[in-house]
């Protein structure tokens, strides 16, 4: 069984994010990156099938060189080969143009299963992964929780979860699917498997290299334009609720809420 | 010239979600700033008959593609059905809800149509004839406000409980519309093969009126029910923050945060969630958030609305009591 894993590299979650002094963009310098962590319950996923069916797992990134961190990452953890897309006309591009590269990069490979993130906890779109697998002409499965490929290997039933229950979907192979929380408890890269990675195939491609136009993508490139970015509103400030004891501030808090918020 | 505001209606089980009346409601009003009708898009089953009402929300239309290959929802179908449908009418603008189905069908179908899409927004409106939208990015951490350049129909999805329901207006209804389509079964590669109903009845997170939290500070999982007890007074939803669903205190599907849900109901009450930036982002859009926490210095009470600087085994038990008398009249 032949899996793919797109993996992104966003900033740690615990940064602050600054708006650059071009209101359209973020300051970058002190940013710690990180693999998506949705990404990485792609991985793990992946890695336990392979220990079961057999076959690669193939890592596919695409972004700046700095993404070659988070590949050797995923290498370290058991995955066998990584693919980084890296060209500086991408810089800037929007979810569908990076889908559009990585279809370039995947349509080549064999793979029976791809994994995506559900989501990039960066820009939040949770496009990518339904946008590849329309570009390849395969279904997807978003937001799974459970993944069982049948015994034979030529289907799968994907647990995932919509307001208030659970779908089991089937499909056959090959499919995208895309990884929550919940999946599964990814592993850590061990200290032999880190120097392992080191030795392990990491490909660069260029767009000319997939064949791609560079005016397709960019800043230039982009169908959803950013015209501006802004810190989230502030929130005026709240009160503390008096009161000599719990009991007391309880009754003032549910007055509050009643009568000043009257949300209950 | 693409003209007209689409809004895709979301069901389930022939029952109309609300979501969709968020979207309509707001079409409605982006219409009118273009001065171009308002079509709602409902797929479904045996569904004609909940159209016309559609109109008592803003619909001057409802385009209606019934056939039982869509019933439940799959990508497949309704990508396949929506598209062809969208080539053929030429919308301006097409707006789905952020659920979690209108986040799928969104992602798929804007690929399917090679335009731009803008997922999850909060805030929309009509500039120089053209959408704009907002979204948070970062989880909440900055907003974008975004435009579609070249790119029709102008696609985006609505954040659940964000855009306000208009009064409905019983003396309107749509013109309904038989949708002409075609639905090849080679082109439905998915199936539903089972639905695992979850019997609490709870509403989901992300689309929760009210949401009572708990964290670490509930020092184990047999005490979320002094919140289960609150939540069911006042018609919440029980989340968690991510230390106590790690501590296997409660499901994955409770989360609130940046790896979990984002949610946004009109009241959030947080007990003993410390507040780290992972936390906030995912409720920062909550319209009145409490916090109930021992620790006067938690990062959570520089967002809360109200504080209760208190230990929340003694507040959350009386604040139940003091609800319901205020419940009760
Ligand atoms: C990649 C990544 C992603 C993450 N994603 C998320 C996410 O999506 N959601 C999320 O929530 N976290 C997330 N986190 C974790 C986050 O950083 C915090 O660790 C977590 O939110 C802390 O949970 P907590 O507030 O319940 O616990 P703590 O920080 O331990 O806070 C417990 C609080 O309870 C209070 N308390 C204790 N006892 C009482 C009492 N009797 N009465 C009143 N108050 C009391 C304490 O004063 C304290 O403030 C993420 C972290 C990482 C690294
Ligand atoms: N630049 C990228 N490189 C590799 N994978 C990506 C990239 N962008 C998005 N993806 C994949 O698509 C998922 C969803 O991303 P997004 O649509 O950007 O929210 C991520 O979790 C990744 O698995």
């Amino acid at each position: 069984m032949n899996i793919v894993v797109c993996i992104k590299q966003v900033p740690d979650t615990e940064t602050q994010i600054k708006i650059a002094s071009d209101n359209k963009s973020i300051v970058t310098d002190d940013i710690k990156w990180v693999m998506n962590p949705y990404d990485e319950f792609g991985v793990e996923e992946a890695l336990r099938l392979k220990e079961k069916f057999g076959g690669e797992v193939t890592v596919v990134g695409l972004g700046p060189k700095r993404v070659t961190e988070s590949l050797r990452t995923a290498l370290a953890m058991g995955a066998d080969k990584a693919v980084l897309i890296t060209d500086d006309a991408l810089e800037g591009s929007d979810s569908l143009a990076v889908a559009k590269a990585l279809a370039a990069a995947i349509k080549d490979l064999e793979y029976d299963l791809i994994f995506t993130g559900q989501r990039g906890v960066d820009d939040d779109m949770g496009v990518a992964g339904a946008s590849l697998a329309e570009l390849l002409g395969i279904p997807h499965v978003a937001l799974a929780v459970k993944v069982e490929v049948a015994e034979d290997g030529k289907s799968v039933k994907v647990h995932r979860p919509v307001e208030g229950q659970t779908l089991v979907i089937e499909s056959g192979l090959p499919v995208l699917i895309t990884a929550q929380k919940g999946l599964n408890e990814p592993r850590y890269a061990s200290l032999p498997g880190i120097m392992k990675a080191k030795k392990k195939p990491l490909d660069e491609k260029s767009l000319s290299d997939l064949g791609l136009d560079s005016a397709q993508f960019g800043q230039e490139g982009r169908k959803v334009k950013v015209l501006e970015l802004t810190p989230p509103p502030e929130r005026a400030a709240g009160k503390i609720v008096e009161g000599e004891t719990p009991q007391e501030k309880a009754a003032e808090l549910a007055r509050l809420l009643h009568e000043e918020a009257k949300v209950i | 010239m693409a003209q007209g505001v689409w809004t895709i209606v979301e069901q389930r089980e022939g029952e109309i979600r609300k979501i969709s009346y968020e979207i309509i409601s707001e079409g409605r009003r982006l219409a009118d700033a273009l001065g171009q009708e308002l079509t709602a898009v409902l797929l479904g089953a045996g569904i004609k008959e909940k159209a016309a009402g559609l109109g008592h929300y803003g619909a001057d239309k409802v385009m209606v593609a019934d056939d039982p290959r869509l019933d439940p929802y799959t990508t497949d179908a309704y990508v396949a059905v929506i598209s062809q449908l969208v080539k053929a009418g030429e919308p301006a603008l097409l707006l789905v809800g952020a659920s979690v189905q209108g986040k799928d069908l969104a992602a798929r179908l804007s690929a399917n149509l090679d335009v731009g899409m803008a997922q999850d927004c909060t805030a929309f409106a009509i500039e120089d004839g053209n959408l704009v939208a907002i979204r948070p990015i970062y989880a909440g951490k900055a907003y974008a406000k975004v435009t579609f350049e070249n790119s029709r129909p102008q696609m985006a999805t609505a954040r659940p409980n964000v855009m306000a329901i208009n009064e409905p207006d019983t003396s309107k209804s749509a013109e309904v519309i038989d949708a002409s389509f075609t639905l090849e079964d080679s082109a439905l590669k998915t199936k539903v093969a089972e639905v695992i109903k979850d019997e609490s009845g709870k509403v989901d997170l992300t689309e929760a009126d009210k949401i009572v939290s708990g964290g670490r500070g509930m020092k184990g999982p047999e005490n979320y029910k002094i919140l289960e007890e609150l939540a069911d007074l006042i018609g919440a939803s029980v989340g968690a923050s991510r230390s106590a669903v790690d501590a296997g205190w409660r499901p994955h599907s409770d989360q609130v945060g940046q790896t979990g849900k984002v949610v946004s109901p009109n009241l959030y009450i947080a007990c003993g969630i410390s507040g780290a930036i992972q936390h906030l982002a995912g409720m920062s859009t909550s319209k009145v958030i409490v916090a109930i926490n021992k620790d006067p210095d938690a990062p959570i009470f520089q967002k809360a609305d109200y504080g209760v600087v208190a230990d929340l085994f003694d507040v959350v038990p009386a604040l139940t009591e003091e609800v319901k008398k205020y419940l009760e009249g």
